[in-house]
């Protein structure tokens, strides 16, 4: 009974989620908002993926922003000067991404803890000068142009799209956590010498999750070049990396909620202060440590362990009652 | 079963493992007696293929192992379960022994037998299989690692220091637990600070000091020896 309760509950949630652009697309300030949701699913698809190697595999990337760079521009080249379908273009752009992930992963994956992170950060410094240099590639200031078909030239119907992607994305990596390899990866973070005594090979582990992670980043990243219609080289900028990273801190990390909830929580707030200009990212910095000092799980972790305590207390009540 | 020749292990600058030689027959249970410090966890390490030894090799039923991963070593039979009752905390208990089936993760039916099988020999697991191992008590925990190691089906268990922090009495029924599983027909090699108790649950011993082994012996041997007795079992 509590199981169907808890799957009525996301059923009606998504209901909820699929109602918002009925009601916005009537003005043009909800047209707006219709946009920034949007954008903010595509960012909650790429901070998933990396809740997958940093929450659940415990390997801090700081390479993600580099592979949705990959991802949108490998889409936006398929499509536009390549002639390819949206729809194949963006499941190849992904595996790009991924193979690339791969590629990547082989070596810095043999280091360890803050090694990795600076590896990766490395590699998305790299990758930025690249598309910055790389005028033939990246399209220089002129960047690459996105043409949709007519059917998805409607702010609603990109949002459904990206709405569908980002079910789809949640549902396939809560049966990655749910699975044996899922707890793999947990058992690597948790510990890792004791992971490769028990029989599981950490190395092969960590580069499967990597890999898996940079196709979902890559999905991300050509779900964003479809969203914008245009592309330019900073969209490859390591900031980006450091972007999910703190929508991933603040939301929660190895939960399946909490990089939802962070990163359209987030991306929604910044938004909406946009007048204040630069001083929004005061704020950030602010929600960020005070999530840090007093949910160091984040937001969907810390409402967990409040709930759990909670619940512990009704009961204890309740035996004293009794 | 298992045999070790001449086997050397150095971590950084120092020699933890010197010139290790030791035999172990099938079904045999074999203890492993020493201080702190003398070398019983790398050695454990060791055989488990955590650490490669830099001369000397190790056989498994006649195969060379000393240059496979932990995985292959796995995969063949042999299981270690590490000092200090080392769980993944944050996974439930029923993952905690899957993990130790890793390896056997397509033979699926056995790997359901064998679960059931662990929970016949600890009936608390089954009763809190969902619950987080962190939350385990000491003995319980202990309990867990063993049936994680198991999990594989192995041919030899390495057990390092099961009894370090439990309770007496814990203590007792981990031992038995130990001679069950070894009657059951698992090889075992024991790794103990606890002589006394090691000693009377095992057919044969050694004794290692600064990466060496000094002693070896039967158990009966080994208990009536005096230089055991005054270092290990303060008598």
């Amino acid at each position: 009974m509590k199981k169907y309760g808890k799957w009525a509950f996301y059923l009606l949630l998504i209901v909820i989620v699929a109602l918002i652009p009925l009601y916005l697309n009537r003005s043009k300030s909800g047209k707006y908002t219709i946009q920034v949701l949007t954008m903010a699913m595509i960012w909650a698809i790429a901070t998933l993926s990396l809740n997958l190697i940093l929450g659940y595999t415990g390997q801090a990337s700081l390479a993600h922003g580099a592979f949705l760079g990959i991802g949108a521009y490998a889409f936006g080249i398929f499509v536009e000067r390549v002639g390819i379908n949206i729809w194949p273009a963006l499941i190849l752009a992904s595996l790009i991404t991924a193979f690339l992930g791969m590629l990547v992963g082989l070596p810095s994956l043999r280091t360890k803890g803050p090694y990795f992170a600076i590896v990766t950060l490395c590699f998305n410094v790299i990758v930025f000068k690249v598309f910055e240099n790389w005028t033939w590639l990246s399209g220089g200031l002129r960047g690459q142009k996105v043409t949709m078909p007519s059917y998805l030239e409607a702010r609603w119907a990109r949002y459904y799209v990206v709405l569908g992607f980002l079910i789809l994305a949640i549902l396939i990596e809560r049966q990655i956590v749910k699975s044996l390899l899922g707890s793999s990866f947990i058992a690597i973070r948790s510990n890792e010498n004791l992971s490769e005594a028990v029989g599981i090979n950490s190395f092969r582990t960590k580069l499967l999750s990597f890999t898996v992670s940079c196709f979902m980043v890559g999905l991300a990243g050509g779900l964003f070049a479809m969203e914008k219609g245009s592309l330019d080289y900073t969209i490859t900028n390591y900031m980006y990396s450091f972007y999910l990273l703190i929508y991933l801190l603040i939301g929660g990390a190895a939960t399946l909620a909490g990089p939802v909830v962070g990163t359209v929580g987030l991306y929604f707030l910044l938004d909406k202060i946009k007048g204040i200009g630069e001083w929004r990212y005061f704020i950030f910095g602010l929600i960020l440590i005070v999530v840090i000092i007093y949910f160091p799980r984040g937001i969907v972790g810390g409402a967990k362990q409040f709930w759990e305590w909670a619940k512990k207390k009704y009961y204890r009540t309740g035996e004293v009652l009794e | 079963m298992l045999e070790l020749n001449d086997v050397h292990c150095v971590i950084g600058k120092h020699a933890v493992i010197s010139g290790v030689s030791l035999q172990i027959g099938e079904g045999e249970l074999v203890c492993l007696l020493g201080a702190n410090g003398a070398g019983k966890s790398s050695l454990f390490k060791t055989i488990s293929g955590l650490i490669t030894p830099t001369q000397g090799t190790i056989e498994f039923e006649g195969r060379p192992i000393h240059k496979k991963n932990p995985e292959k070593i796995v995969k063949l039979g042999v299981s270690l379960c590490p000092e200090g009752r080392k769980l993944f905390p944050r996974l439930s208990i029923r993952k905690n022994l899957m993990m130790g089936a890793y390896t056997r993760y397509r033979e699926k039916s056995q790997t359901a037998k064998t679960l059931r099988e662990i929970y016949e020999l600890f009936p608390i697991l089954e009763e809190r299989a969902d619950q987080e191992a962190g939350t385990l008590s000491g003995g319980e925990q202990q309990m867990l690692a063993i049936g994680r190691s198991l999990m594989c089906k192995p041919r030899l268990l390495l057990l390092d220091e099961p009894s370090l922090g439990l309770a007496p009495l814990i203590v007792k029924k981990i031992m038995e637990t130990i001679e069950g599983i070894n009657r059951g027909g698992v090889t075992v090699l024991l790794s103990e600070q606890n002589a006394s108790m090691a000693l009377s649950i095992s057919s044969r011993g050694y004794v290692l000091e600064n990466g060496h082994i000094v002693l070896e012996g039967t158990a009966r041997e080994l208990a009536g020896n005096e230089e055991v007795k005054k270092a290990y079992i303060g008598a």
